[in-house]
């Protein structure tokens, strides 16, 4: 395992040597494999894959264009929303139907687009909660302190030094209300390691992150991996992802569209198409300028940092029959 | 105007009967609003479950006081249970709609012609604390220091109500600083976070729920014991609505919040009720009657709560930091 | 939206047909005994009916009139002992089974009706098949007068439903205070009639036009301000608890606590249409909740605010971001949500003595009906509210009236637990 620095990007691209570059290609050692997964709103199939797998002990960037449905994917592969169809396997162990504080306690830990910091907590109780099997959490032992006093002190232990590793030792004891966007997100994905997990989920790690941060959000990603854990991360951003990901999974219209390792998939045909597609050779539909209308102030939203403000679901709007029409529109505009 | 009488009134409210009542409903309260984020608007009915329980064991059935205390116990459990199974996966405001309406449903039952035979229609059910008060250690008398002073009965139902009281608030202590109460706080804070931390919310809700009935539940105990009666009317929203300002003035979140809460509401009430009622019939207030002193006092008890919510949100001994009035 | 049109034109569609086979009073003013005799298919006269309380002490007296109907009002809920004077019965005529005593039952709001069959003296049963059939008939009309009555229910409700869930859905405000608004609206009425002395049309006029007025000041000097200084949705919802607590007890303190009815239209006689039994005052009052709903409703799906109201309720940071003037949009929809409020509290008071409590006594029900349409929903509202209703009357077909509300409250729960977004409502993203 302590081999040298370029070993594990090394390693982990190898296991995808001679793989190739199409949606559902098979993995040699999948941790998560998902299988004819579905999930509609209405008339809007938000997610429609067929068939993916992950590869162990790697970083495995998910992308696509705004109302992809990669969040609904993620919801549905840890339990927050249930797919209307479906089978999904984590460690060779069926997950489908499994409530997400299950998926959680399995080793399959997600974090959240809009940072969810629990804000009148402080950061070091943040960090403690994350710890699993805490006898201290049963309601009848809890009148005894004596039962939990030690756990509780090799929890705190461990909470400090993630917090050093993740720069935020010195906040320890402030609420985590007071933190900036970006070290919410660290602290959010540090919590995440308090779980002890086996498959990192991050919806959007770089989102409303300041530019200085994003750097060091990047190799704490990389070292996830490199501590043996399998990344499975969501952005927009091409660039990022080229960064630190060992491959590509690229959803478009709720469908799995192209896979492959990031130097190629950028140049691949149907990516370009998906992101550039009907938007520059056609002119907006109404209800495209909608949608665009929404997502543009759900950043906005997400850049003044309200947290609990409820954020547009740019796949579910509120007349799910008109989006399938727009997405009918934007079909025939590219045909 | 009769000063003394005012200044007797007003003391002993502070550690009355209706304090001590208010100030368990308001516990119980506090554990699911104030830690959890839950917006249980069916506290009433709680109360209502554990005094009619009591009440209608032993006057309609004539089965021992004991007994009654165990099945009111007991029904409290299930009833909350069965309320949360439905609700507790709402949103916050559905759930406050959804809990005020099942209170609504169990005063209706218990005041409804067709259950008369057992739970006595709108006068309830009396003749049931015989027992409770042969228990009474203390011999007839008025104890008290000078004009300060409380009946044997009221004493005895003092003793045991500010008793209640206590263990209460030492459970609550050790819960809320325990990683069970870390649990609850986080839920109020974001469920979706906790429930990706591996945590079952839904189990700890149910948790909290209950343990805020049964908390709440020993005030309906006290009540129906210190009247000796329990009526449907009794129970109805007002008696929630006004638990949730005392946990309020007090300040949520704090475990002697809503007892100072339920005194200062009390002293207060008594205080001003009183006070105008004196001054009416004694002639200095001439614009109303004594019978429209009543509504004043509830009239200042929502302006009060008003004003508490907008410039002292987190009541008076709360932090601010700390509650969870500004989410959804 | 589309759906909660389809939905909205079917129940007006329904209504109207409903409205023009004909209809009936709502719910009855105080407690009370009553029933009609018939013999051989003609109505008895001077038959004198006694009432006592179950332990005898007397509570009044009735005698038959010409069309062989009697009354007594009694005072409170409870079992109650009737009795019929078989002397002043006619000659030839006696109750079948000879018992002449009746023990019922009356419930909160709800005249009993007691049943004395009259057989011929001699004994001899009256044709078998008969009563059978008329009892189903007589089940038939029950449904479609509590059918009536239960639309009479839900338009009143779906008034003050409609403000209550677009205040919602614009500000995030669930408000226990909606209640005390149609309250004002029906003590306003009692005011400007008995005791300013307009008619009672003009007096509900007045009241509703105060009531808007009402919201339009309350949304400027109180809600508006706490928005602007970012207070909390919880927050605003218990600061709602408490402006309701300090309304219906100022209510209490100017008006009282007596029950009083207007001092036009209250004792007005029934007219039969079809199968249903109603003062004319329900017809008009109905005709006038349908008009403004369906205006209300047109002005949401036609004019441009209406739109933009639909907008901000949808969402308001976007709807603000395309240039709507969401605070204007929002003192709008306070304005003509308390001038609706105060026309369901004008209209309660018709068929209910005004009382302090009337507001909040319906609060729940209102809420009901916009849980189950959807919270922030306009036409969400509007479909739970009539469901509402419905459920409420058809239900004591059933069950005990005493209990009917908790029927709706049951199926409030019941619908939240399978579709807990209400029947019209949006899910929330998570994530």
């Amino acid at each position: 395992m302590h081999a040298e620095p370029i070993g594990f990007k090394a390693k982990a691209q190898a296991a995808f040597a001679g793989l190739e570059s199409e949606p559902g290609v098979r993995k040699p050692d999948p941790i998560l494999v998902v299988d004819k997964v579905v999930r509609r709103f209405g008339g809007l199939t938000a997610v429609d894959v067929d068939h993916v797998e992950i590869q162990r002990g790697s970083i495995t960037a998910l992308i696509g264009p705004n109302g992809a449905g990669k969040t609904t994917f993620f919801n549905q592969l840890t339990g927050f929303d249930t797919a209307d169809a479906g089978e999904w396997t984590f460690n060779g162990a069926r997950l489908n139907g499994v409530p997400a504080h299950k998926v959680a306690r399995r080793g399959m830990v997600r974090t959240f687009q809009l940072t969810k910091a629990l804000s009148k907590l402080t950061v070091l109780e943040n960090m403690r909660l994350g710890a699993q099997g805490q006898k201290g959490e049963n309601f009848f032992r809890a009148f005894v302190q004596s039962i939990w006093r030690g756990q509780e002190d090799a929890i705190t232990e461990r909470a400090e030094q993630l917090l050093e590793r993740f720069k935020l030792d010195k906040k320890r004891d402030d609420f985590a209300g007071s933190l900036s966007g970006g070290q919410r997100k660290l602290l959010e994905m540090a919590r995440a390691l308090m779980v002890e997990p086996e498959l990192v989920m991050l919806d959007e790690p770089m989102a409303g992150v300041n530019p200085a941060l994003t750097q060091s959000l990047l190799g704490h990603v990389k070292d996830l991996r490199d501590q043996g854990m399998t990344v499975l991360f969501v952005e927009h951003d091409m660039d990022m992802v080229r960064d630190i990901s060992d491959w590509v999974i690229v959803m478009a219209q709720g469908a799995v569209i192209a896979e492959g390792p990031p130097d190629t998939i950028m140049s691949d045909s149907r990516v370009i198409d998906a992101y550039l597609g009907a938007h520059h050779d056609a002119p907006l539909s109404q209800e495209e300028a909608e949608l665009q209308l929404q997502a543009a102030e759900a950043e906005l939203e997400e850049e003044a940092g309200i947290e609990h403000a409820e954020p547009t679901e740019p796949n579910e709007p509120a007349e799910p029959a008109e989006p399938a029409a727009a997405s009918e529109e934007k079909k025939e505009a590219s045909a | 105007m009769d000063w003394l009488t005012i200044l007797v009134t007003t003391v002993e409210a502070a550690v009355g009967v209706e304090t001590v009542v208010y100030a368990l409903a308001a516990l119980g309260v506090n554990i699911q609003f104030g830690y959890s984020g839950l917006l249980n608007f069916g506290q009433a009915a709680f109360l209502g479950v554990a005094g009619y329980g009591l009440a209608v064991i032993v006057s309609t059935f004539g089965l021992p006081f004991w007994l009654g205390i165990v099945v009111g116990l007991a029904s409290v459990v299930v009833f909350a249970f069965l309320l949360g199974v439905p609700t507790l996966k709402l949103r916050a405001d559905y759930l406050a709609i959804v809990t005020i309406a099942a209170a609504e449903i169990v005063r209706l039952i218990f005041r409804s012609v067709a259950f008369k035979d057992v739970f006595g229609g709108s006068d309830g059910r009396r003749a049931f604390s015989g027992t409770f008060y042969d228990m009474n250690p203390f011999p007839p008398g008025q104890y008290g220091i000078g004009p300060f002073g409380f009946s044997e009965r009221v004493l005895w139902v003092l003793v045991l109500g500010w008793f209640l009281v206590g263990i209460s608030c030492l459970a609550i202590y050790l819960l809320m600083k325990s990683p069970w109460g870390r649990v609850l706080k986080a839920i109020r804070e974001d469920e979706d976070a906790v429930r990706s931390l591996g945590k079952n919310v839904f189990s700890y809700k149910m948790q909290a729920l209950i343990l805020g009935g049964v908390v709440g539940c020993f005030g309906g105990f006290v009540y129906a014991l210190a009247f000796a009666s329990v009526q449907p009317d009794v129970f109805g929203t007002e008696l929630t609505f006004y638990a949730y300002t005392i946990v309020i003035l007090g300040g949520a979140a704090r475990v002697f919040g809503p007892v100072l809460g339920a005194s200062i509401f009390w002293v207060l009430l008594v205080l001003v009720g009183n006070t105008l009622s004196e001054a009416v019939s004694a002639g200095y207030i001439t614009f109303m009657t004594t019978t429209q002193v009543g509504p004043v006092r509830f009239m200042l008890v929502g302006l009060g709560l008003i004003l508490l919510l907008v410039f002292r949100p987190q009541g008076i001994f709360g932090d601010k930091r700390e509650i969870a009035l500004d989410a959804r | 939206m589309r759906r909660a049109v389809i939905a909205f034109t079917a129940f007006l569609g329904g209504l109207i047909i409903l409205l023009s086979a004909g209809a009936a009073n709502a719910w009855a003013e105080g407690e009370g005994l009553r029933g009609t005799l018939t013999f051989q298919g003609q109505p008895v006269n001077g038959v004198k009916i006694t009432v006592t309380t179950e332990s005898g002490a007397p509570v009044g007296e009735a005698t038959s009139d010409a069309k062989g109907a009697w009354e007594v009002p009694v005072p409170a809920t409870g079992k109650y002992t009737v009795k019929l004077d078989a002397s002043t019965l006619p000659p030839n005529a006696a109750v079948r089974g000879g018992n002449l005593t009746r023990t019922p039952s009356v419930f909160e709001g709800n005249v009993s009706t007691v049943l004395f069959a009259l057989v011929a003296a001699d004994g001899a049963a009256q044709p078998g098949e008969e009563p059978e059939a008329s009892a189903e008939s007589r089940w038939w009309t029950r449904v479609a007068q509590l059918t009536f009555e239960g639309f009479n229910l839900g338009l009143i409700i779906a008034l003050a439903a409609m403000g209550l869930s677009l205040i919602f859905g614009t500000t995030g405000l669930t408000n226990f205070a909606h209640g005390e608004l149609v309250t004002l609206g029906a003590v306003f009425t009692f005011f400007f009639s008995s005791v300013v002395g307009l008619p009672v049309i003009l007096a509900g006029v007045v009241a509703v036009v105060m009531g808007g007025a009402f919201g339009y000041l309350q949304d400027r000097y109180f809600w508006g301000v706490l928005r602007g200084r970012g207070t909390g949705l919880i927050g605003m919802m218990i600061i709602s608890i408490g402006v309701a607590l300090f309304l219906r007890y100022a209510i209490l303190f100017f008006f009282g606590p007596q029950s009083l009815p207007y001092n036009e239209y209250a004792g007005q006689p029934g007219i039969d249409v079809g199968p249903i039994t109603a003062a004319p005052k329900n017809f008009i009052a109905m005709g006038i909740e349908l008009t403004v709903l369906i205006v209300a409703g047109l002005a949401l799906l036609k004019t441009r605010t209406g739109k933009a109201a639909r907008a901000v309720a949808d969402n308001p940071a976007l709807a603000a971001s395309s240039g709507i003037n969401v605070d204007r949009v929002i003192r709008i929809i306070w304005t003509a949500g308390g001038a609706v409020a105060a026309l369901a509290g004008v209209m309660l008071g018709l068929s209910q003595n005004v009382q302090y409590q009337m507001g909040q006594d319906m609060l729940l029900l209102i809420f009901a009906g916009v849980t189950l349409g959807g919270l922030g929903t306009a036409f969400g509202a509007l479909v739970g509210a009539l469901v509402v209703g419905l459920f409420i009357q058809l239900s004591t077909l059933w069950v005990p009236p005493e209990l009917k509300s908790l029927g709706a409250l049951a199926v409030l729960i019941i619908v939240l637990l399978l579709r807990p977004q209400g029947i019209l409502g949006r899910r929330e993203r998570i994530g």
